[in-house]
Protein backbone atom coordinates (compact mmCIF):
# COMPACT_ATOMS: atom_id res chain seq x y z
CA UNK A 1 0.00 0.00 0.00
CA UNK A 2 1.13 3.32 -0.65
CA UNK A 3 1.48 4.46 3.01
CA UNK A 4 3.55 1.87 4.05
CA UNK A 5 5.76 2.40 0.53
CA UNK A 6 6.45 6.08 1.95
CA UNK A 7 6.94 4.96 5.41
CA UNK A 8 10.27 3.35 4.47
CA UNK A 9 11.75 6.95 3.52
CA UNK A 10 9.76 8.94 6.59
CA UNK A 11 11.34 9.91 9.84
CA UNK A 12 11.08 6.91 12.35
CA UNK A 13 8.88 9.03 15.08
CA UNK A 14 6.28 9.51 12.20
CA UNK A 15 6.60 6.16 10.68
CA UNK A 16 5.75 4.81 14.52
CA UNK A 17 2.67 7.21 15.20
CA UNK A 18 1.57 6.36 10.91
CA UNK A 19 1.53 2.78 11.80
CA UNK A 20 -0.43 3.29 14.69
CA UNK A 21 -3.23 4.81 12.83
CA UNK A 22 -4.41 7.97 14.90
CA UNK A 23 -2.99 10.67 16.66
CA UNK A 24 -2.02 10.53 21.11
CA UNK A 25 -4.29 12.10 22.95
CA UNK A 26 -3.40 15.94 23.98
CA UNK A 27 -1.94 16.47 20.52
CA UNK A 28 -5.27 17.32 18.95
CA UNK A 29 -4.29 20.31 16.79
CA UNK A 30 -1.99 17.70 14.71
CA UNK A 31 -2.76 15.22 12.43
CA UNK A 32 -0.54 12.58 10.94
CA UNK A 33 -1.05 11.35 8.12
CA UNK A 34 0.21 10.49 4.44
CA UNK A 35 3.88 11.64 5.34
CA UNK A 36 2.81 15.14 6.53
CA UNK A 37 2.01 16.97 9.93
CA UNK A 38 -1.15 18.71 9.71
CA UNK A 39 -1.65 21.73 11.86
CA UNK A 40 -4.86 23.24 13.08
CA UNK A 41 -4.09 27.14 12.84
CA UNK A 42 -3.65 26.57 9.23
CA UNK A 43 -6.46 23.90 8.22
CA UNK A 44 -8.63 27.14 9.64
CA UNK A 45 -7.50 29.45 6.60
CA UNK A 46 -8.63 26.37 4.25
CA UNK A 47 -11.74 25.27 6.03
CA UNK A 48 -12.76 28.63 5.93
CA UNK A 49 -12.46 28.83 2.59
CA UNK A 50 -13.62 25.75 1.16
CA UNK A 51 -15.56 23.90 4.12
CA UNK A 52 -17.56 26.76 6.48
CA UNK A 53 -20.39 27.06 3.85
CA UNK A 54 -21.81 23.50 4.42
CA UNK A 55 -20.10 22.54 7.04
CA UNK A 56 -20.61 25.43 9.34
CA UNK A 57 -18.05 28.36 10.99
CA UNK A 58 -18.72 25.86 13.84
CA UNK A 59 -18.22 22.45 12.39
CA UNK A 60 -22.19 21.98 13.13
CA UNK A 61 -22.90 20.57 9.67
CA UNK A 62 -25.30 24.54 9.86
CA UNK A 63 -23.29 26.17 7.14
CA UNK A 64 -25.58 28.49 5.07
CA UNK A 65 -25.57 25.99 2.18
CA UNK A 66 -26.75 22.86 4.50
CA UNK A 67 -30.52 23.69 4.17
CA UNK A 68 -30.70 23.51 0.06
CA UNK A 69 -28.58 19.93 0.52
CA UNK A 70 -29.63 16.51 1.48
CA UNK A 71 -27.72 14.41 2.57
CA UNK A 72 -26.84 17.16 5.15
CA UNK A 73 -23.00 17.82 5.82
CA UNK A 74 -20.77 16.48 8.82
CA UNK A 75 -21.30 17.67 11.94
CA UNK A 76 -17.96 17.41 13.43
CA UNK A 77 -18.82 18.20 16.86
CA UNK A 78 -20.46 14.71 17.32
CA UNK A 79 -17.02 13.62 16.38
CA UNK A 80 -19.28 10.48 14.62
CA UNK A 81 -18.06 9.18 10.41
CA UNK A 82 -19.44 7.10 8.58
CA UNK A 83 -16.27 6.00 6.76
CA UNK A 84 -13.90 4.32 9.27
CA UNK A 85 -10.97 1.47 9.73
CA UNK A 86 -12.67 1.73 13.15
CA UNK A 87 -14.81 0.07 15.36
CA UNK A 88 -18.18 1.18 16.15
CA UNK A 89 -17.85 4.05 18.56
CA UNK A 90 -14.38 4.70 18.41
CA UNK A 91 -12.93 7.86 16.72
CA UNK A 92 -11.79 7.42 13.08
CA UNK A 93 -7.72 7.82 12.19
CA UNK A 94 -6.42 10.72 10.58
CA UNK A 95 -6.41 8.33 7.38
CA UNK A 96 -9.75 7.27 7.75
CA UNK A 97 -10.29 11.57 7.32
CA UNK A 98 -8.25 12.25 4.99
CA UNK A 99 -9.71 9.51 2.87
CA UNK A 100 -12.99 10.95 3.48
CA UNK A 101 -11.84 14.37 2.35
CA UNK A 102 -9.90 13.41 -0.62
CA UNK A 103 -12.47 10.95 -1.85
CA UNK A 104 -15.66 12.95 -0.82
CA UNK A 105 -18.90 10.96 -0.45
CA UNK A 106 -20.67 9.93 -4.19
CA UNK A 107 -24.04 10.92 -4.75
CA UNK A 108 -23.68 13.92 -2.36
CA UNK A 109 -22.42 17.36 -1.91
CA UNK A 110 -19.23 16.85 -0.63
CA UNK A 111 -17.31 16.50 -3.63
CA UNK A 112 -13.08 14.48 -3.57
CA UNK A 113 -10.98 17.22 -2.28
CA UNK A 114 -8.10 16.00 -4.62
CA UNK A 115 -7.28 19.85 -5.88
CA UNK A 116 -6.27 20.36 -2.53
CA UNK A 117 -2.27 20.26 -1.32
CA UNK A 118 -2.25 16.77 0.82
CA UNK A 119 -0.81 19.53 3.42
CA UNK A 120 -3.60 21.63 2.67
CA UNK A 121 -5.68 18.41 3.43
CA UNK A 122 -3.82 17.33 6.16
CA UNK A 123 -3.94 20.80 8.13
CA UNK A 124 -7.84 20.16 7.10
CA UNK A 125 -7.95 16.95 9.57
CA UNK A 126 -5.85 18.56 12.22
CA UNK A 127 -8.55 21.52 12.00
CA UNK A 128 -11.70 19.26 12.25
CA UNK A 129 -10.64 17.94 14.78
CA UNK A 130 -10.90 20.49 17.42
CA UNK A 131 -14.44 20.79 16.99
CA UNK A 132 -15.36 18.05 19.31
CA UNK A 133 -14.12 17.74 22.70
CA UNK A 134 -13.65 14.08 22.20
CA UNK A 135 -10.87 14.18 20.22
CA UNK A 136 -8.81 15.77 23.69
CA UNK A 137 -9.60 12.72 25.59
CA UNK A 138 -10.05 9.79 23.49
CA UNK A 139 -7.66 8.55 21.04
CA UNK A 140 -8.40 6.71 17.88
CA UNK A 141 -9.89 2.90 17.48
CA UNK A 142 -8.12 -0.16 16.84
CA UNK A 143 -8.28 -0.54 13.17
CA UNK A 144 -10.76 -3.61 12.66
CA UNK A 145 -8.37 -6.46 11.60
CA UNK A 146 -9.00 -7.26 7.94
CA UNK A 147 -7.35 -10.73 6.48
CA UNK A 148 -5.72 -11.37 3.38
CA UNK A 149 -8.91 -12.06 1.24
CA UNK A 150 -9.26 -15.19 -0.03
CA UNK A 151 -9.46 -17.18 -3.09
CA UNK A 152 -12.96 -16.17 -4.63
CA UNK A 153 -15.36 -19.69 -5.40
CA UNK A 154 -18.72 -20.36 -5.74
CA UNK A 155 -18.84 -21.38 -1.76
CA UNK A 156 -17.72 -18.29 -0.85
CA UNK A 157 -20.18 -16.46 -2.51
CA UNK A 158 -23.21 -18.80 -1.14
CA UNK A 159 -21.83 -18.85 2.25
CA UNK A 160 -22.33 -15.11 1.78
CA UNK A 161 -25.70 -15.36 0.55
CA UNK A 162 -26.12 -17.83 3.79
CA UNK A 163 -25.04 -14.58 5.60
CA UNK A 164 -26.91 -12.09 4.03
CA UNK A 165 -30.08 -14.30 5.01
CA UNK A 166 -28.85 -14.73 8.45
CA UNK A 167 -27.95 -11.61 8.88
CA UNK A 168 -31.01 -10.21 8.28
CA UNK A 169 -29.54 -8.01 5.86
CA UNK A 170 -32.15 -8.19 2.96
CA UNK A 171 -34.37 -6.32 6.65
CA UNK A 172 -33.39 -2.85 5.31
CA UNK A 173 -31.67 -3.61 1.93
CA UNK A 174 -34.12 -6.02 0.22
CA UNK A 175 -33.81 -9.92 -0.94
CA UNK A 176 -32.22 -8.73 -4.27
CA UNK A 177 -29.89 -5.64 -2.63
CA UNK A 178 -32.04 -3.14 -4.05
CA UNK A 179 -32.60 -0.93 -0.89
CA UNK A 180 -36.07 -1.93 -0.29
CA UNK A 181 -36.59 -4.22 2.42
CA UNK A 182 -39.31 -4.18 4.62
CA UNK A 183 -37.47 -1.63 7.15
CA UNK A 184 -36.03 0.63 4.51
CA UNK A 185 -39.14 2.70 4.37
CA UNK A 186 -38.49 3.95 7.83
CA UNK A 187 -34.50 4.58 8.82
CA UNK A 188 -33.58 7.27 10.10
CA UNK A 189 -30.26 8.70 10.98
CA UNK A 190 -29.02 10.16 14.58
CA UNK A 191 -30.38 13.42 13.51
CA UNK A 192 -33.71 11.41 13.02
CA UNK A 193 -33.66 12.36 9.52
CA UNK A 194 -34.33 10.06 6.54
CA UNK A 195 -31.90 7.80 5.02
CA UNK A 196 -31.89 5.30 2.75
CA UNK A 197 -29.99 2.33 2.03
CA UNK A 198 -27.72 1.22 -0.07
CA UNK A 199 -28.93 -0.01 -3.48
CA UNK A 200 -26.54 -2.58 -4.52
CA UNK A 201 -28.68 -2.60 -8.13
CA UNK A 202 -27.28 0.90 -9.11
CA UNK A 203 -24.34 -0.17 -9.01
CA UNK A 204 -22.77 3.12 -7.48
CA UNK A 205 -19.68 3.73 -5.90
CA UNK A 206 -20.34 3.04 -1.92
CA UNK A 207 -19.79 5.98 -0.33
CA UNK A 208 -16.77 4.61 1.75
CA UNK A 209 -14.53 3.50 -0.82
CA UNK A 210 -14.46 1.33 -4.09
CA UNK A 211 -12.54 -1.92 -3.45
CA UNK A 212 -13.89 -5.47 -1.68
CA UNK A 213 -11.46 -4.20 1.03
CA UNK A 214 -13.49 -0.58 1.48
CA UNK A 215 -16.82 -2.92 1.36
CA UNK A 216 -15.05 -5.67 4.10
CA UNK A 217 -14.94 -2.42 6.39
CA UNK A 218 -17.96 -1.38 5.93
CA UNK A 219 -19.97 -4.15 7.94
CA UNK A 220 -17.02 -4.53 10.12
CA UNK A 221 -17.09 -1.18 11.25
CA UNK A 222 -20.75 0.19 10.77
CA UNK A 223 -21.18 3.37 9.41
CA UNK A 224 -21.64 5.46 12.77
CA UNK A 225 -24.54 8.25 12.73
CA UNK A 226 -26.56 5.96 10.07
CA UNK A 227 -28.75 2.83 10.45
CA UNK A 228 -25.99 0.50 9.30
CA UNK A 229 -24.52 -1.26 12.17
CA UNK A 230 -21.03 -3.16 12.90
CA UNK A 231 -21.56 -6.92 12.27
CA UNK A 232 -18.01 -7.53 13.70
CA UNK A 233 -19.46 -9.44 17.05
CA UNK A 234 -21.51 -11.56 14.78
CA UNK A 235 -19.44 -12.27 11.39
CA UNK A 236 -16.00 -14.30 11.84
CA UNK A 237 -12.99 -11.98 9.71
CA UNK A 238 -13.03 -14.63 7.43
CA UNK A 239 -16.45 -15.09 6.63
CA UNK A 240 -16.69 -11.51 6.09
CA UNK A 241 -15.12 -12.16 2.88
CA UNK A 242 -17.49 -14.40 1.98
CA UNK A 243 -20.13 -11.43 1.95
CA UNK A 244 -17.99 -9.44 0.00
CA UNK A 245 -17.88 -11.68 -2.59
CA UNK A 246 -21.70 -12.34 -2.31
CA UNK A 247 -22.29 -8.77 -2.20
CA UNK A 248 -20.64 -7.80 -5.54
CA UNK A 249 -23.04 -10.72 -7.54
CA UNK A 250 -25.98 -7.89 -6.27
CA UNK A 251 -24.19 -5.43 -8.66
CA UNK A 252 -24.46 -4.51 -12.18
CA UNK A 253 -20.09 -4.69 -12.37
CA UNK A 254 -18.34 -6.16 -14.70
CA UNK A 255 -16.78 -8.36 -11.38
CA UNK A 256 -15.33 -11.75 -11.52
CA UNK A 257 -17.95 -12.25 -8.78
CA UNK A 258 -20.82 -12.00 -11.00
CA UNK A 259 -19.11 -13.88 -13.39
CA UNK A 260 -18.66 -16.94 -11.80
CA UNK A 261 -22.03 -16.26 -10.17
CA UNK A 262 -23.47 -16.13 -13.55
CA UNK A 263 -22.03 -19.46 -14.70
CA UNK A 264 -23.08 -20.86 -11.13
CA UNK A 265 -26.39 -20.32 -11.14
CA UNK A 266 -27.01 -20.92 -14.78
CA UNK A 267 -27.49 -24.82 -14.00
CA UNK A 268 -28.28 -24.48 -10.10
CA UNK A 269 -31.02 -21.85 -9.73
CA UNK A 270 -33.42 -24.39 -8.46
CA UNK A 271 -31.21 -25.40 -5.57
CA UNK A 272 -31.43 -21.64 -4.13
CA UNK A 273 -33.74 -20.73 -1.30
CA UNK A 274 -35.19 -17.51 -1.46
CA UNK A 275 -34.13 -14.81 0.42
CA UNK A 276 -36.73 -12.98 2.42
CA UNK A 277 -38.65 -13.61 5.68
CA UNK A 278 -39.97 -17.08 7.06
CA UNK A 279 -36.57 -18.86 5.18
CA UNK A 280 -34.12 -21.50 6.62
CA UNK A 281 -34.67 -19.45 9.78
CA UNK B 1 -13.10 -6.01 23.08
CA UNK B 2 -14.61 -2.84 23.00
CA UNK B 3 -15.81 -3.04 26.93
CA UNK B 4 -12.50 -3.71 27.74
CA UNK B 5 -11.06 -0.73 25.58
CA UNK B 6 -13.66 1.76 26.89
CA UNK B 7 -12.35 0.69 30.37
CA UNK B 8 -8.95 1.67 29.71
CA UNK B 9 -10.11 4.90 28.46
CA UNK B 10 -12.21 5.77 31.21
CA UNK B 11 -9.56 4.84 33.34
CA UNK B 12 -6.87 6.62 31.38
CA UNK B 13 -8.87 9.41 30.21
CA UNK B 14 -10.81 10.43 33.35
CA UNK B 15 -9.08 9.04 36.01
CA UNK B 16 -10.19 7.28 39.25
CA UNK B 17 -12.29 9.66 41.63
CA UNK B 18 -12.02 9.29 45.03
CA UNK B 19 -13.67 6.42 46.65
CA UNK B 20 -17.39 7.47 47.35
CA UNK B 21 -18.51 7.34 50.76
CA UNK B 22 -20.60 4.23 50.96
CA UNK B 23 -23.85 5.43 52.32
CA UNK B 24 -24.99 3.72 55.51
CA UNK B 25 -29.03 2.51 55.43
CA UNK B 26 -30.25 5.10 58.13
CA UNK B 27 -30.32 8.02 56.82
CA UNK B 28 -33.56 10.59 55.46
CA UNK B 29 -35.53 9.42 52.80
CA UNK B 30 -37.06 11.59 50.00
CA UNK B 31 -40.44 10.04 48.93
CA UNK B 32 -43.51 11.07 47.01
CA UNK B 33 -45.51 10.43 43.51
CA UNK B 34 -45.39 12.11 40.26
CA UNK B 35 -48.71 12.80 38.46
CA UNK B 36 -49.70 14.99 35.66
CA UNK B 37 -52.28 17.27 35.28
CA UNK B 38 -54.43 18.26 32.17
CA UNK B 39 -54.51 15.82 29.07
CA UNK B 40 -52.03 13.61 28.31
CA UNK B 41 -51.47 12.10 24.36
CA UNK B 42 -53.15 9.17 23.67
CA UNK B 43 -50.29 6.37 23.45
CA UNK B 44 -51.02 4.73 20.29
CA UNK B 45 -51.24 1.14 19.20
CA UNK B 46 -47.57 -0.12 17.76
CA UNK B 47 -48.44 -2.06 13.90
CA UNK B 48 -45.73 -4.73 14.08
CA UNK B 49 -46.41 -6.27 10.48
CA UNK B 50 -42.95 -5.71 9.33
CA UNK B 51 -41.77 -8.24 12.13
CA UNK B 52 -44.65 -11.12 11.94
CA UNK B 53 -42.98 -12.96 14.96
CA UNK B 54 -43.49 -10.00 16.74
CA UNK B 55 -47.36 -9.60 15.39
CA UNK B 56 -48.08 -12.83 16.35
CA UNK B 57 -46.53 -12.56 20.15
CA UNK B 58 -48.87 -9.35 20.40
CA UNK B 59 -52.06 -10.42 18.26
CA UNK B 60 -53.82 -10.53 21.43
CA UNK B 61 -53.03 -7.31 23.17
CA UNK B 62 -51.12 -4.94 20.98
CA UNK B 63 -48.29 -2.78 22.36
CA UNK B 64 -48.98 0.67 22.98
CA UNK B 65 -46.53 3.57 22.36
CA UNK B 66 -44.55 4.36 25.82
CA UNK B 67 -43.67 7.94 25.23
CA UNK B 68 -46.49 8.90 28.24
CA UNK B 69 -47.71 6.02 30.38
CA UNK B 70 -50.10 7.01 32.69
CA UNK B 71 -51.52 4.93 36.01
CA UNK B 72 -54.21 5.14 38.21
CA UNK B 73 -54.90 8.48 40.09
CA UNK B 74 -53.37 10.49 37.37
CA UNK B 75 -49.81 8.77 38.09
CA UNK B 76 -46.91 9.02 35.74
CA UNK B 77 -44.82 5.94 34.80
CA UNK B 78 -40.81 5.78 33.37
CA UNK B 79 -40.35 8.61 35.53
CA UNK B 80 -36.85 8.99 36.84
CA UNK B 81 -36.45 10.86 40.16
CA UNK B 82 -32.78 11.31 41.17
CA UNK B 83 -30.67 13.56 43.19
CA UNK B 84 -28.89 15.94 40.95
CA UNK B 85 -27.04 18.36 43.37
CA UNK B 86 -26.16 17.01 47.14
CA UNK B 87 -24.47 13.84 48.14
CA UNK B 88 -24.19 11.69 45.50
CA UNK B 89 -23.86 8.42 47.15
CA UNK B 90 -21.88 5.57 45.82
CA UNK B 91 -20.80 4.02 42.86
CA UNK B 92 -22.62 0.74 42.01
CA UNK B 93 -19.29 -1.60 41.52
CA UNK B 94 -19.92 -4.60 39.72
CA UNK B 95 -23.97 -4.63 40.39
CA UNK B 96 -24.82 -5.14 36.31
CA UNK B 97 -27.82 -3.58 34.66
CA UNK B 98 -29.75 -5.73 32.07
CA UNK B 99 -31.75 -4.54 28.88
CA UNK B 100 -34.08 -7.34 27.11
CA UNK B 101 -34.90 -6.88 23.70
CA UNK B 102 -38.10 -9.01 23.64
CA UNK B 103 -41.10 -9.37 21.26
CA UNK B 104 -39.59 -6.10 19.79
CA UNK B 105 -39.55 -4.05 22.81
CA UNK B 106 -36.84 -3.26 24.93
CA UNK B 107 -37.74 -4.32 28.80
CA UNK B 108 -37.62 -1.57 30.83
CA UNK B 109 -38.21 1.31 28.72
CA UNK B 110 -36.26 3.49 30.72
CA UNK B 111 -32.92 1.70 32.83
CA UNK B 112 -30.39 3.92 34.78
CA UNK B 113 -26.72 2.65 34.79
CA UNK B 114 -24.27 4.96 36.88
CA UNK B 115 -20.70 5.97 34.53
CA UNK B 116 -19.11 2.76 33.66
CA UNK B 117 -21.43 0.50 35.06
CA UNK B 118 -22.02 -3.04 33.42
CA UNK B 119 -24.58 -2.70 31.18
CA UNK B 120 -25.75 -6.21 29.42
CA UNK B 121 -27.98 -5.88 26.52
CA UNK B 122 -29.89 -9.24 25.45
CA UNK B 123 -31.68 -10.57 22.38
CA UNK B 124 -34.26 -12.30 23.64
CA UNK B 125 -36.33 -12.58 20.09
CA UNK B 126 -35.81 -15.34 17.31
CA UNK B 127 -34.80 -12.62 14.87
CA UNK B 128 -32.18 -9.51 14.95
CA UNK B 129 -32.15 -6.43 16.31
CA UNK B 130 -29.57 -3.45 16.19
CA UNK B 131 -29.04 -1.49 18.90
CA UNK B 132 -28.04 2.19 17.96
CA UNK B 133 -27.94 4.35 21.40
CA UNK B 134 -27.95 8.27 20.11
CA UNK B 135 -25.23 9.37 22.43
CA UNK B 136 -23.73 12.95 22.22
CA UNK B 137 -21.57 12.97 25.11
CA UNK B 138 -20.52 9.51 25.35
CA UNK B 139 -19.98 7.82 21.85
CA UNK B 140 -22.62 6.61 19.65
CA UNK B 141 -22.22 3.16 18.22
CA UNK B 142 -24.71 0.66 16.46
CA UNK B 143 -24.19 -3.09 16.91
CA UNK B 144 -26.00 -5.56 15.25
CA UNK B 145 -27.55 -8.53 17.61
CA UNK B 146 -28.50 -11.94 15.66
CA UNK B 147 -30.82 -14.34 17.32
CA UNK B 148 -28.97 -16.66 19.62
CA UNK B 149 -26.06 -13.73 20.20
CA UNK B 150 -24.56 -13.72 23.66
CA UNK B 151 -25.46 -10.82 25.65
CA UNK B 152 -23.43 -7.10 24.46
CA UNK B 153 -21.57 -6.19 27.19
CA UNK B 154 -20.82 -2.14 27.51
CA UNK B 155 -20.37 0.76 30.02
CA UNK B 156 -21.29 3.85 29.21
CA UNK B 157 -18.94 6.71 30.76
CA UNK B 158 -20.47 9.83 31.15
CA UNK B 159 -23.64 11.01 32.84
CA UNK B 160 -26.18 11.85 29.52
CA UNK B 161 -29.53 10.72 29.33
CA UNK B 162 -29.03 8.79 26.08
CA UNK B 163 -32.36 7.75 23.76
CA UNK B 164 -31.83 4.54 21.94
CA UNK B 165 -33.66 3.08 19.14
CA UNK B 166 -33.47 -0.23 16.76
CA UNK B 167 -33.60 0.96 12.98
CA UNK B 168 -34.70 -2.59 12.08
CA UNK B 169 -37.85 -2.03 13.83
CA UNK B 170 -38.68 1.87 14.11
CA UNK B 171 -40.90 1.52 16.63
CA UNK B 172 -38.50 0.50 19.45
CA UNK B 173 -37.34 3.27 21.69
CA UNK B 174 -35.95 3.45 25.26
CA UNK B 175 -33.33 5.19 27.16
CA UNK B 176 -30.58 4.86 28.66
CA UNK B 177 -30.28 7.27 31.83
CA UNK B 178 -26.76 7.48 33.13
CA UNK B 179 -26.56 9.42 36.58
CA UNK B 180 -24.05 9.79 38.19
CA UNK B 181 -25.71 9.59 40.97
CA UNK B 182 -26.52 6.32 43.16
CA UNK B 183 -29.72 7.88 44.89
CA UNK B 184 -32.67 7.43 41.92
CA UNK B 185 -35.65 5.68 41.60
CA UNK B 186 -37.48 4.86 38.02
CA UNK B 187 -41.32 5.34 39.28
CA UNK B 188 -44.04 2.69 38.13
CA UNK B 189 -47.45 2.20 37.54
CA UNK B 190 -48.39 3.81 40.76
CA UNK B 191 -45.90 7.21 40.28
CA UNK B 192 -44.15 6.37 43.49
CA UNK B 193 -40.68 6.68 44.25
CA UNK B 194 -38.76 6.64 47.41
CA UNK B 195 -35.05 7.87 47.66
CA UNK B 196 -33.08 6.21 50.95
CA UNK B 197 -29.85 6.03 52.91
CA UNK B 198 -29.62 10.06 52.33
CA UNK B 199 -27.10 11.63 54.84
CA UNK B 200 -27.94 14.92 56.18
CA UNK B 201 -27.45 17.44 53.74
CA UNK B 202 -29.63 20.15 51.25
CA UNK B 203 -30.46 18.46 48.33
CA UNK B 204 -31.67 19.21 44.73
CA UNK B 205 -34.04 16.19 43.52
CA UNK B 206 -35.12 16.33 40.09
CA UNK B 207 -38.12 14.58 38.25
CA UNK B 208 -37.77 13.99 34.92
CA UNK B 209 -40.09 12.62 32.03
CA UNK B 210 -39.38 11.90 28.27
CA UNK B 211 -41.92 13.87 27.06
CA UNK B 212 -42.37 16.39 29.65
CA UNK B 213 -38.81 17.14 30.44
CA UNK B 214 -37.40 17.74 34.17
CA UNK B 215 -38.35 19.29 37.33
CA UNK B 216 -36.54 19.96 40.62
CA UNK B 217 -37.11 20.83 44.39
CA UNK B 218 -35.05 21.29 46.89
CA UNK B 219 -35.07 19.34 49.98
CA UNK B 220 -33.07 19.17 53.34
CA UNK B 221 -32.21 16.33 55.42
CA UNK B 222 -31.73 16.73 59.24
CA UNK B 223 -31.60 13.10 60.09
CA UNK B 224 -33.49 9.92 59.61
CA UNK B 225 -36.73 11.79 59.10
CA UNK B 226 -39.18 11.32 56.05
CA UNK B 227 -39.61 14.63 54.01
CA UNK B 228 -42.60 14.10 51.11
CA UNK B 229 -41.57 15.38 47.56
CA UNK B 230 -44.12 15.24 44.67
CA UNK B 231 -44.09 16.33 41.54
CA UNK B 232 -46.98 17.15 39.03
CA UNK B 233 -46.25 17.81 35.54
CA UNK B 234 -48.62 19.68 32.50
CA UNK B 235 -49.67 17.40 30.31
CA UNK B 236 -51.38 18.66 27.06
CA UNK B 237 -52.85 16.19 24.23
CA UNK B 238 -49.34 16.89 22.01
Amino acid sequence: MRLHARGVALVSSLGVLLAAGGTTVGSAQESHVDGVTGHAAAGKKVYRRYCMLCHGPDGDGAGENAMWIDPKPRDFTLAVFKCRSTPTGTLPTDEDLLNAMSRGFVTTNMPPWLPLSRQNRADVVAYIKTFSPKWKTKTAGTPVPVPPEPALTIQSILHGRDLYQKMECWKCHGSKGHGDGPSAATLTDNKDLPIRPYDFSSGSRFKCGITNRDLYKIFMTGLDGTPMPSFADDIKPEEGWDLVHFLRTLQPLDTPELALWRGWFASHAGELKPIGPGTGQ
Amino acid sequence: MRTQYIAVLAVAALGTSAASVRVAPAGGTVSGKVTYTGTPPKMKPIDMAKEPNCAKEHAAAPVLTETVVTGPGNSLRWVVVYVSAGDQGSTPGTATVRLDQKSCQYIPHVLVVQPNQPLDIYNDDPHSHNIHPLAKVNSEWNRSQPAGAPPIHTTWEQPEFIPVKCNVHPWMHGWHMVLATSHYAVTGEDGAFSLQGLPPGKYTVTAWQEQFGTQSQDVTITGNETKAVNFVFKATPY
